[in-house]
């Protein structure tokens, strides 16, 4: 493909998870009961939200090399991988809605958004609870002879956590087919990563492992979808695992609510100059692409976003049996 | 019926022998599991079946307990090596937000059919930390099936169940009883959720499970001098646990007794004893372990241990009549 039209993509897809992301954002407000606040129950989308919005350059540049074969594990900040795997948009909202409709049924809410259908293994509550998930995925197709790989996004601050190291060592001992992915976006809940990290970070501990790392600016899309292919492709031929250090920023608060008034005014001000989604567009228009190319693919995102709200507010809510069905098979039911 | 007498420990071999001969996609991760396991519980297995379905692991319990998460979800039928419960808490994310939420959480989309051995019970001078019994931990946790059993042929019936099982099975053999010889009969299956029945009786309930029914079994053969009669039933799996067989007993002999090697305050024996007693309305008791941490010292070790003189002034204690 050439590079125009592969950008083209690349933005499309971004520009989707922002709109989706956005909308969410709206529907989201008073729906969480923190900082001294109960929540409003007539807010679509209740309860924490962790928005990616900024991020969107690595969820697209790495899950362009993807087929749904491939398995992906992610974090609690999940929506733009889930989409960028190529998770159906309308589904997802009904998901954030709660309703029966969603991929989980209402069960999981967008902190555990997950398609099974396109290999996307589920977000989690728990930071670096994926890692592990994800090596025992990438060594079962090792075992079933597959050449299919696992992706695994994760935060800076995972790398704190003992999960972590556990997944990396394991991975490389048994030469694993999987990518892990850390999107360094510079905090760690409502709190720096950086005085919180000891060492030079996710790439110097991946190294001491002996697994290769590679750090891209996560702000350029196409320099994380160059990179992503040669990882992609090293680690599908069965050379091990790789990871890939993405700098990024995370633009929003922790969660829906937290207004991140903590930070300095000027970081922000200088990450929102630095946005994937505006540097895609000026590279675009530097390869002979027009504005009102990127306005159309904009409004194909906003009318994908709308079309998704107006469904989910259609749809049903979960019966209340449901709240009993898929636990476990063996001594299901109901026991009080 | 070919009956071969052969230990708890062989037992669990040919178990998992039998389901790895009948299906490809089990394996087994952990540590030591190579060299057959601390308690040869797979003893022999790498040999037969290669370093690819008995895979030696990194000390890393969280890495296993997850690792057989993400194989499940990708089609795999993982057996998980915890080497002793109190270790399992090192992987308890993994076993209690992932393993057990997952099918629920994710609406569905995804199984998780592993079974996680976690030896339970004290294990003589081992102290503190390699002496629990947790089993009511993971009972409490809806989504995990929790299995103990207290037989050689339970051993190798449930495990080859548990194998089988589409749900995360928490699978709690004894620390001492890996030396316990009986006989096994390969064709003898036994579903999860189901006691059974060991001794008949009409005046009194016992309930129990795992190493704990050997001391039962003692504690009724002296109550049974004493003219006492007691209908001895083996749990056998915790969750689900066999309501039924529990309540028609004890609507038959109008007295509950409880008794497990776990600590009695938050035990499981609560949860029966609450049960019966909600419906029933019989006279109801519980036997457990002090809430003390095991001790290294014999005299210290002998306060966690229940012993069947402990049970049988139980017994005796639930059939006095109730005075005010």
């Amino acid at each position: 493909m050439p590079k125009k039209d592969a950008l083209a993509a690349l933005y499309l897809c971004m520009a989707r998870i922002r709109a989706f992301e956005n909308a969410a954002e709206i529907l989201s407000q008073g729906g969480v009961s923190a900082y001294n606040k109960t929540a409003d129950g007539s807010a679509k989308v209740r309860g924490p939200l962790h928005l990616s919005t900024g991020q969107e350059g690595v969820a697209a540049g790495v899950c362009a090399h993807l087929t749904p074969r491939d398995y992906l594990t992610s974090t609690h900040r999940g929506h733009g991988h889930t989409l960028a795997k190529g998770a159906d948009l309308g589904r997802m909202m009904c998901e954030l809605y709660g309703k029966a409709t969603g991929f989980n049924g209402g069960k999981g809410g967008s902190m555990h958004i997950a398609d099974f259908s396109v290999g996307m293994l589920g977000a989690n509550g728990v930071v670096a609870a994926g890692l592990p998930i994800a090596v025992g995925a990438a060594h079962a197709q090792k075992l079933q002879g597959r050449s299919d790989i696992t992706v695994c996004f994760f935060g800076d601050g995972a790398t704190n956590r003992g999960p972590f190291l556990e997944a990396l060592n394991w991975a490389q001992v048994h030469q694993l087919p999987v990518l892990f992915v850390c999107e360094d976006n510079r905090w760690s809940a409502t709190t720096a990563s950086g005085p919180m990290i000891a060492g030079p970070g996710a790439s110097a501990r991946s190294e001491s492992l002996g697994i290769a790392a590679h750090l891209v600016d996560g702000n350029d899309v196409w320099a994380v979808h160059e990179k992503a292919a040669e990882l992609v492709q090293t680690v599908r031929s069965g050379h091990g695992p790789r990871l890939l250090h993405a700098l990024t920023y995370r633009v929003k608060g922790h969660v829906s609510v937290d207004l991140a008034a903590y930070r300095d005014p000027r970081e922000v001000e200088a990450a929102l100059k630095n946005d994937p989604i505006q540097n895609a567009r000026r590279a675009l228009l530097a390869l002979g692409s027009s504005d009102a190319a990127c306005d159309q693919m904009d409004q194909q995102a906003q009318a994908e976003v709308q079309s998704a709200m107006q469904s989910a507010d259609q749809a049903p809510w979960p019966s209340v049996s449901a709240a009993y069905t898929d636990i476990q098979t063996t001594g299901a039911g109901q026991w009080f | 019926m070919v009956l071969n007498t052969m230990s708890y420990s062989q037992a669990a071999v040919l178990a998992v022998q039998r389901e790895m001969e009948a299906d490809e996609r089990v394996v087994v991760m952990g540590e030591d599991v190579g060299r057959g396991g601390i308690f040869g519980q797979y003893k022999g297995l790498q040999q037969t079946f290669g370093t690819h379905r008995i895979i030696d692991t990194p000390i890393s319990e969280a890495a296993i307990m997850g690792g057989g998460v993400g194989m499940a979800l990708a089609g795999m039928r993982p057996v998980v090596e915890m080497r002793v419960v109190d270790f399992t808490l090192c992987g308890m994310d993994e076993i209690i937000n992932q393993a057990a939420k997952n099918r629920y959480m994710f609406g569905g989309q995804g199984r998780v059919p592993l079974v996680a051995r976690m030896p339970i019970g004290i294990w003589d001078a081992s102290a503190a930390q390699h002496s629990q019994s947790l089993e009511a931990w993971f009972a409490h946790i809806p989504g995990l099936v929790v299995v103990c059993p207290g037989s050689v042929q339970d051993n190798y019936s449930l495990l080859r169940a548990a194998m089988q099982c589409g749900d995360p099975v928490v699978y709690m053999e004894h620390k001492t009883l890996w030396g316990l010889e009986g006989p096994v009969d390969e064709s003898v299956q036994v579903p999860l959720g189901q006691a059974a029945v060991l001794r008949a009786g009409d005046r009194l309930t016992m309930v129990s499970w795992s190493r704990q029914m050997q001391v039962c079994q003692v504690a009724c053969d002296q109550l049974a001098a004493l003219g006492i009669q007691v209908e001895l039933i083996d749990l056998r799996t915790l969750w689900p646990w066999d309501r039924d067989t529990v309540l028609k007993s004890a609507a038959k002999t109008g007295h509950l007794l409880v008794v497990h090697e776990a600590i009695q305050a938050a035990g499981f024996g609560a949860e029966i004893a609450a049960t019966v007693a909600e419906t029933l309305g019989v006279r109801v008791k519980r036997l457990g372990a002090p809430r003390i941490p095991v001790g290294y010292a014999p005299v210290l070790e002998a306060v966690a241990r229940v012993s069947a003189e402990q049970i049988v002034a139980a017994a005796q204690n639930c059939l006095k009549p109730v005075t005010q």
